[in-house]
This record gives C-alpha cells, structure tokens and sequence, in this order.
C-alpha cells in the first residue's frame, strides 16, 4: 500500500529536483511517441531541448528568439502569480492581452502618420489601462456582488476575441491592406513601434519588462509589507483578516496588477513581433501564462525559468518540425506530456510517499 | 553592433553554402497556415510540394512546417528555415506577407515566393489564382441547376478574392437564368466546419438547392447530401468523395506546375522576382468533373466557357456591367484590367445585399 | 431582406441539432463541478472523442459502436486529469489547460489517416407517426437518437442529482470535501468517477459533431465549442434544466445570425456572438448578489485540492 504522507515544509531538495525529473520523464515518453512515428527518438529530442540553444547554425538566431517567446508569458505569468498566491483567480489574462493591444495600437493608429517621441509611452500607458481596466470588471463584481471570479475572468476572454475580430475587420483595419482583416503594420511606424534594441539579442521593451517584472515580484513578496499580506492571504484567509488585511483592496491590487501586466504583454507584442492587430494575432499567451506560473511554482525565479524551458519546447518544436518532417500534433502533444509531468510530480515537493500500512488509521 | 555582424555572417556563410550544396541538392521550404490534413487550401499546397519530390526526386529536398500563425512566429520559422539552408520558400497565407519581405531582407540569396500577396522584392515573387475563372464556370451550372431559383453562397471574409468569386458566379448564373438570387452568408472563418455546417444549412431551409462555398471544409456538401435535390461544388481540393451528387465539379488549386517550374527555376539559375496571376489557362486552376447529375447540354455548355476562358477568347468580367449602386462600370465588350479585379470591393448590379464592413 | 424566408420550426429543430454537442459536453461538466472539480480541459476530450467515434466508426461502419469508442475515449483521456488532480494534487486550472494541449496534439496524431475519409451515415430514429404530427413533428420527432440521448441526459442528471442518494453524496462532495470525508465518503473515488463521467459526456459531444453534424474528421474541428460548453455551466447555475437553455441560446445565436444572414439582414456579427457571454456574467451577477439564493452559487469547493489528512 501506498500512501502520500504531507511533510510539515515543503521539500527544498525536491522543489529543485522535480522539474528536472519530470523533464528526464518527458524525455522518455516523448522518445517513445517519436519511435512510435518512425522518427529517430534521440535526434528528436536532441533537436527540441539542444538545437535551438547549441547547434552552431541556429543557435545565434534562436537563443535570441527564446527571449522573444517567453518574454509575454512571464511578463502575465508574473502578474498572475500574486493573485494565484493570495487566492485571487485571474484565468482571463488572455482577455487582458487582448484588450491592452488593441488599447495600445488603437493610440498608435489614431496618430498615424504623426511622427513624436510621447507616441509608444502613451500607447504603453493605453496598453497598461486597458488590461487593468478589462480586469477590473471580474475584480469589481468579485468585491461588490462576490462573484466567481474565475468564471467572470474566463468569460471575457471570449468578449474580447469578439471585440478583436470586430477591430481587425472594421475600425482598425488597414485602409491600404488590400481590403484584407487585419490592421496597419507598426514595425513600419517607428513612432509606435516596439523594435528590438540591441540588434541580435531578441531585447525588446517588453523583454525589459518583463525583468523589471520578476525582480519587483521577487522584492515585493520577500521584502515588502504587501507581499507578506499576499502570502498570508493565500496560506490562511482568516487569519490575514485578524492581521489587518483588507481583502477588497487585496483583490483590486492583484487583479489589477495581473491585468494591467497581461495589457502591457498585449501592447509589446503588437507593436513589435507581431506588428500588427489581426483576427488571430492573441496566441494563447494569456493561458499558456497559467501554465507557466504553475511550473514555476507562483515564485519569480521559478516562473522565470519556466517561462524560457516553454520557449524552448515552442522553438525547437518548430526546428523538429521541418529538419525531422515530425507534425506540428507531435510536438503539441509532447508539450502537452512535458505540462502532465511537471505537474504531476510536483506531488513530491509538499508529501512524502510512504509504502506499507498507514500507522494511524 | 558585433551580434548583428555575426548574425549577417552566418546568413551569408550559410547562404553561399546553400548555392554551393544547391549543386547537388536544391532545398525547398514550404510555410502552411493550417495544418495539411485539412483536406482544403493547405492540403492542397502541401500536394504541390509531394509533386516537386516527385519531379526531381534525389534532385531536391523538401521541407515543411504546418499551422504557423500569422506574425511574429511566422518570421521566426521563415528564418529558421533560411538558416537551415533552404533555396527556395514558399509562403502559402496572405498573411505571411510582412514576415516575408522582412526575412527576405535578411537573406539576398534565398528566393522566397508569397501567395496571394502584393509586395515584392527582388527575390520574394508573387503568385496567385484566378479562382473567379472557375466560379463563372460553376455560375454557368448553378444558373441552369437551380429549381427554387435560390443559390447559397457560404462566403469567408469580405476581401476582394472572395468578392470576385461571387460577381463571377452571379453573372453567369444571371446570364441563363434571370430570375436568380444569391443568398450569401460570411461565415468569417476559411475554415471551421461545424460552422460552415450551420450555414448551409440555414441557407438550405431558406430554399437554397445549389450550394457554394468559398471555405475549405467538406461539410457545406455534407450538408446538402441529406436534402434530396441539393448539390454543391468541390472548394480548393476536388472532393470526389461527394461526387456525383451533391458535388458535381469542383474548383481545384492545383499548385503542383507553379512549384515545379520554380523549382526548376532555381536548380537552373533563372529564377526571376515576377507576380503570376494564372488562371484556367496554365492549369493552376482546374475544374474538377462535372458528374452526370448535370444534364449533358449543360455540362457541354459549362466545359465550353471553361476552354474559351482557358483559351485566352473570353474574359469572365466582360461588359456591358453595372456596380451594385447602379453605376456603370464596363462598356459593351470592355474587359475588366486586373487593377480593379485585385481591389474589387463592389458587387456587380442584381446583388441585392451589402458588403459588410 | 426576407424574413418570411426563416421558417420558425426550421429554425428550432437546427437550433436542436446545433446545440447537441455543446449540450453533451455541458452536462458532463456540470456533473464534474458538482463534485466540485474544475475541469478546463473539456475541449481536449471533445476532440478526442471526435477522433476516437470517427476511427472506429469507420473502421466498424456502426456509428453506435464509434458513439461509444467515443464515450470511452473521453474518459480514459479525462482519467489522466483525474489521476494528476486527485491522486497527485496537482492544480486543477492548470492541468486542465494541459489537458486540452494534450488532446488537441493526440487527436491529430490519431486523425492523420482520417483526413477526407466519408463516415457512415447516422439514421434519424424512425418515430413513424410522431414525425407527421404537424408542427412538432418537425422540431421534436425527426432526429436521431443523440439528440434524443442528450435530453434524456439532463433529465437523469437532474432527478439523481435532485432525488437520489448518490446525488447527494455527489453535491456533499462538492459543497464541502472535508466534512463528507469526515462522514466516510471517499472523496476521490466518487471524483474519479464523476471526471469519468464528464469525459464520457465530452467524447461523445465531440463524436455527435465529426459523425453526424459537421460529418468529417479534421484537425481541430471542434473549434472552441469546450468552451463554450465551460460557460453553459456557469450560465446554467450548475442546474442541468437550465443546461439545456444555455446550450440552446448559444447554439441558436450561432444558427440564428446565419439565418439572418441568409434572409438578407445586416447583421453585427461579432456582437451577436460575444451577447451569450454577457448574459452569462450577467445571470452570474444576479445569482452571486441575491444572498437570499446563495444556495445556487458554485459548488464551494470548486477548484480545492482535497487531501485526506489521516
């Protein structure tokens, strides 16, 4: 008989040790899919975890490129943290983005073809407002009516994937696009444009950001008033309340935080990678955000690394892609058993297995 | 200012060993939107690239990558594919555009060519379909099919391509039959069938018996296969599997001789930067058979436009034409030049609904 | 524009046949949550089930039989989600997440050798007489058996989770995992069981949607509709009568602007669509506010990790 016994503190050794099991797990599995579809198991793998950070022709391009890719998620990942810590459930950062690009870029194309310095600070400024004010909705009713935030949050994605659609097909699309959805390109604007700034490193504001991010997360939870109040929230709500902690404040901070992060991700994407506003230019980023708070345990450092390993599956899935002919399903479902994995085993960091017969009971 | 150098180093090292290994091998990459089961726009390209493996056999390599987002990762795997030593890249989305010529900034040695686009370098060409030479063709058949005088029209998204594909079929279905009405639906997707399922549906029980489509799945004709009397056309694939009734002919992209001569371009250092617009004529469009659920003077008369349109002797677009608003727009006998068919975003008179916007 | 054109009975019994899958996939759900589980990964087991009911289907020619490869295949898919948040506590948001990944990538492995295969045909259940009858006839007595199925479901879930003994238990769990376990209820078992039911449920909406609505196999076919099926529940205040509304006013607003569409009417599409989601925030609002009706808010442990401390 097996059974999970909890430890009295988490496991520092298994906090470090389980996200290289669960990768060595992925590994295996993973190999055992690529066998399964007739490719070499071990190039594979290779090719996905090596490649994009070594191999000698690719590796000056796409080790750049993996900023590029995790920037976003652990710009959201960060926001959310906090919330997810004091039990404040924002799962609508994807809404958020969203809203935070089409704020922005809607500042950027209202100026077009103004050329002044204050254009990208106050699209910024747009991007930031909008994502925190599309987060405030879910924020709000939670405080006044206690409303389910969770479902509130999860709800607006869909609005604003509506308000996207409508934006690239009518009011912001490009009047020399060819009659094509989709809106100005603002890297061809450079007023409102969010390029890359030291050529090379893949560096863009929104990178910059994102380190601003984890650094301040990491301040605010270990050094600061607030982020005590934050975890105290999280481990035990009623005695937060004895210390003093107001919980409606504690919900707008967080949820605002979250959102206005999840806004400026929006806003750096749209204004530098991705260029332009387009039906289906929100990739995910808001969910997969989730996805890396969870892996990075809701702690700065964690959501940091976990925001690269993601990047990397993401890069090298694409180099396997088209140097090993694997589909695009593969590679989506062995991220898919990488996130199982990393989940699962986490079970290791907070219990102890015990075998045999439980004493107590 | 060092990264940048390197960076421009390797795409150059790189690039001269493509030409240099282009000897032997010539390496070809192929960019997909959607993924190449989807049995329409990307299943379709992805038979031209098996066509070009079957051409030059040892002669070529091809490589691929499936449902790349439009935008920043698009740029991201066209350079990754650049880096990799590909020759030549195809790029099979409209919205590829921007990341195209981006990369193709960065590369001066690798050829790229973007469908369905309008920008251009000296080595990113253009290409596209006359697919409205097909639909006159399709026009002709739902004009002299239809029995409630009611054609569906399941279109995807309020651009020229598609604005011109409903013009061409409304004319020459207008033209044998002057009591027919187009209803049109925008499903605003290229591709979700349980949606394009609705639509035909809806277009079905409003009294549509000839359904066309200008999405990419099968389930429009899956639809009109449960409703006796119904047909509809083959889109982007020839989807035989409907055939003979509902589908009874269809519009196939056929890609496969494009690929290959540019291919073949590029193996023999010819290749040029140039905008290709063919149509019936060469072949990239082709019309699938017309199945004897179409009475034979109707098929004799339907293959007759096809050849005379192959043939250079009749333009789908041939006046004497009005707009929508009443306005003329070509005189008897004019042809329509391709700077207005590229920009239409105007229906031609007898189309009762608005183009949305 | 011809409104005369939309035949109001027509229109009702598409709007049946449209909301069937995301009705299939919302009851499920909400049996999960009433256990109180949240399960976000419900899009991954409709595609799953979608591929699971096509492949089997084909390669048995019986639709039942692919139906059920469907229901079984959602569940042993929905069992890993279950094994990871009950067995290995893992985070129910995020593995939910995972989940749909996971199912959206399996499906298109599975599905490669599908792509433009013809399912067999799915018979409208022959009612003989009750078909004629004139105006219901054409809106209740001309399906086939799923859709029938999918009603007959709601109406089971509600009584046994209404009436029934194991209803009860069901909810104790959901309301409160700490004091049912404390009553000798395993917690986890009847959990595991209620994810397998879900999954089943999903499966076999996302089978009704690649053999009978759309019918064909194709990668990420189901285009959202887990979703979708995410908010019928919430909209539905965890009430499965309630479901059957949700599922029929989003599955008839898609219907709905088609027809309007095809009648010639300017209609804002995107406004249209994103109308059910307000409503449901709206009706979440108005159910959260009233204290009076508490009763009928989420499952209270909804999303908690239950771990038994002895």
């Amino acid at each position: 008989m097996i059974r999970l016994e909890k430890r009295p503190t988490p496991s520092r050794f298994w906090m470090a040790a389980t996200p290289l099991l669960a990768v060595a797990l992925t590994m295996i599995a993973g190999g055992l899919l690529f066998a399964a579809l007739g490719k070499d198991p071990f190039e594979a793998i290779r090719t996905i975890f090596w490649d994009p950070l070594f191999n000698e022709q690719f590796a000056s391009y796409s080790r750049p490129q993996l900023l590029v890719k995790a920037g976003p998620l652990i710009l959201i990942a960060i926001g959310l943290s906090l919330g997810f810590r004091a039990g404040i459930w924002n799962i609508g950062a994807e809404g958020q983005y969203i809203i935070g690009a089409l704020c922005g870029a809607g500042v950027g194309l209202a100026f077009y073809p103004a050329e002044a310095w204050y254009i990208f600070p106050l699209m910024v400024i747009a991007g930031a407002l909008g994502g925190w004010a599309w987060a405030m909705i879910p924020a709000l009713l939670k405080t006044h009516f206690r409303t389910n935030e969770i479902l509130v949050s999860l709800l607006l994605v869909y609005v604003a994937e509506q308000l996207l659609a409508s934006m690239a097909l009518g009011a912001m699309r490009n009047p020399e696009g060819g009659g094509f959805p989709g809106s100005r390109n603002l890297q061809q604007y450079p007023a409102a444009s969010n390029p890359e700034l030291i050529a090379g490193t893949g560096m863009h504001w929104g990178v910059v950001a994102a380190f601003i991010a984890v650094i301040f997360a990491y301040i605010l939870l270990n050094r600061h008033m607030l982020g005590f109040q934050i975890r105290l929230t999280g481990e035990s709500p009623r005695a937060a309340r004895f210390a003093g902690v107001n919980p409606t404040a504690l919900t707008l901070f967080c949820m605002g935080t979250s959102g206005a992060l999840a806004g400026l991700a929006g806003l750096f994407e749209v204004s530098g990678p991705a260029g332009q506003i387009s039906i289906d230019f929100n990739q995910n980023y808001g969910f997969t955000a989730i996805i890396v708070a969870f892996l990075g345990r809701l702690h700065p450092i964690g959501i940091l690394l976990a925001g690269l390993l993601m990047a990397l599956t993401y890069i090298g899935g694409e180099l396997a892609q088209f140097m090993l002919g694997l589909p695009a399903a593969a590679i989506q479902a062995f991220q898919g058993m990488l996130l199982f994995f990393l989940l699962g085993v986490d079970v290791l960091t907070n219990f102890r297995i015990r075998f045999g017969r439980s004493e107590v009971a | 200012m060092k990264r940048r150098t390197l960076l421009a180093a390797t795409a150059l090292a790189i690039g001269f060993g493509g030409a240099a290994f282009a000897q032997d091998k010539t390496k070809v990459g192929f960019v997909f939107v959607g993924p190449i089961g989807d049995g329409g726009w990307t299943y379709e390209h992805n038979q031209g690239r098996l066509a070009v493996e079957a051409e030059f056999g040892d002669a070529v390599e091809t490589v691929y990558q499936e449902s790349v987002p439009e935008g920043a990762d698009a740029e991201r795997v066209l350079t990754q594919m650049a880096l990799s030593g590909a020759d030549l890249i195809f790029t099979t989305s409209f919205g590829y555009m921007d990341p195209t010529i981006n990369v193709a900034a960065k590369f001066p040695d690798v050829k790229f060519e973007h469908a369905t686009g309008y920008k251009r370098a000296d080595n990113v060409s253009t290409y596209s379909a006359r697919f409205y030479e097909g639909r006159a063709v399709q026009g002709h058949i739902a004009g002299k099919m239809t029995k409630s005088n009611i054609v569906g029209y399941i279109a995807s998204f309020p651009i020229p391509e598609v604005i011109r594909g409903i013009n061409s079929a409304y004319i020459h279905a207008k033209k044998v039959n002057p009591d027919v009405e187009f209803k049109i639906i925008w499903a605003y997707t290229w591709f979700d069938p349980a949606k394009e399922a609705d639509a035909a549906n809806a277009l079905i029980e409003q009294g549509a018996d000839v359904i066309m489509q200008h999405t990419d799945s099968t389930a429009p004709l899956a639809a009109a296969e449960k409703v006796e009397g119904v047909i509809g056309f083959g889109q982007a694939s020839d989807m035989a599997e409907y055939a003979p009734s509902p589908r009874v002919t269809s519009i196939i992209d056929n890609w496969s001789p494009y690929y290959i001569a540019r291919t073949k371009a590029v193996i023999d250092g010819t290749w040029e930067s140039v905008d290709t617009w063919d149509g019936i004529s060469t072949g990239m469009v082709g019309i699938g058979e017309i199945t004897d659920a179409v009475p034979a003077d109707v098929k004799a008369e339907a293959l007759a436009i096809k050849d005379a349109i192959g043939a250079g002797e009749y333009h789908p677009f041939t006046g004497p034409l009005k707009k929508a608003d009443g306005s003329d727009w070509l005189a008897e006998g004019e042809v329509a030049d391709d700077g207005t068919l590229a920009g239409m975003n105007f229906y031609v008179e007898g189309i009762t609904a608005e183009i949305p916007n | 524009m011809d409104l005369s054109a939309i035949n109001p009975l027509v229109l009702m019994a598409s709007i049946m046949v449209a909301a069937t899958p995301i009705l299939l996939a919302a009851i499920g759900e909400l049996v999960v949550e009433k256990a109180g589980v949240l399960n976000l990964g419900v899009e991954g087991m409709m595609i799953t089930g979608a591929i699971c009911g096509f492949a089997i289907a084909v390669e048995t020619g019986s639709p039942t039989i692919g139906f059920l490869a469907a229901m079984a295949g959602g569940a042993i898919l929905s069992l890993v989600f279950g094994f990871l948040t009950q067995v290995l506590m893992s985070n129910q948001v995020a593995t939910g997440l995972a989940l749909t990944l996971f199912g959206l990538g399996l499906s298109a492995l599975m599905g490669q050798s599908y792509v433009g295969v013809k399912p067999p045909a799915t018979d409208k259940l022959d009612l003989g007489p009750l078909a004629d009858i004139p105006v219901l006839g054409r809106v209740l007595f001309q399906h086939d058996l799923v859709v029938y199925l999918s009603l007959a479901l709601v109406l089971v879930v509600w009584a046994v989770l209404k009436y029934s003994r194991a209803g009860l238990i069901l909810r104790a769990v959901g309301e409160n995992h700490d004091a049912a376990h404390a009553l000798g209820y395993k917690v986890i078992r009847i959990r595991l069981m209620a994810i397998a039911f879900g999954g089943a449920c999903a499966g076999l909406g996302g089978a009704y949607l690649s053999l009978v609505r759309v019918p064909q196999w194709t990668e990420g076919m189901t285009a959202g509709a887990g979703w979708i099926a995410l908010a019928i529940v919430v909209f539905a205040s965890w009430k499965p009568g309630r479901a059957l509304l949700g599922a029929y006013l989003f599955g008839g607003v898609t219907v709905l602007q088609l027809n309007l569409q095809a009648a010639g009417v300017a209609v804002p599409v995107e406004y249209l669509s994103m109308s059910p989601y307000l409503i449901t925030i709206l009706v979440l609002v108005i159910m959260s506010a009233d204290r009076s009706r508490a009763a009928l808010n989420a499952p209270a442990s909804l999303g908690r990790i239950f771990h038994a401390s002895n």
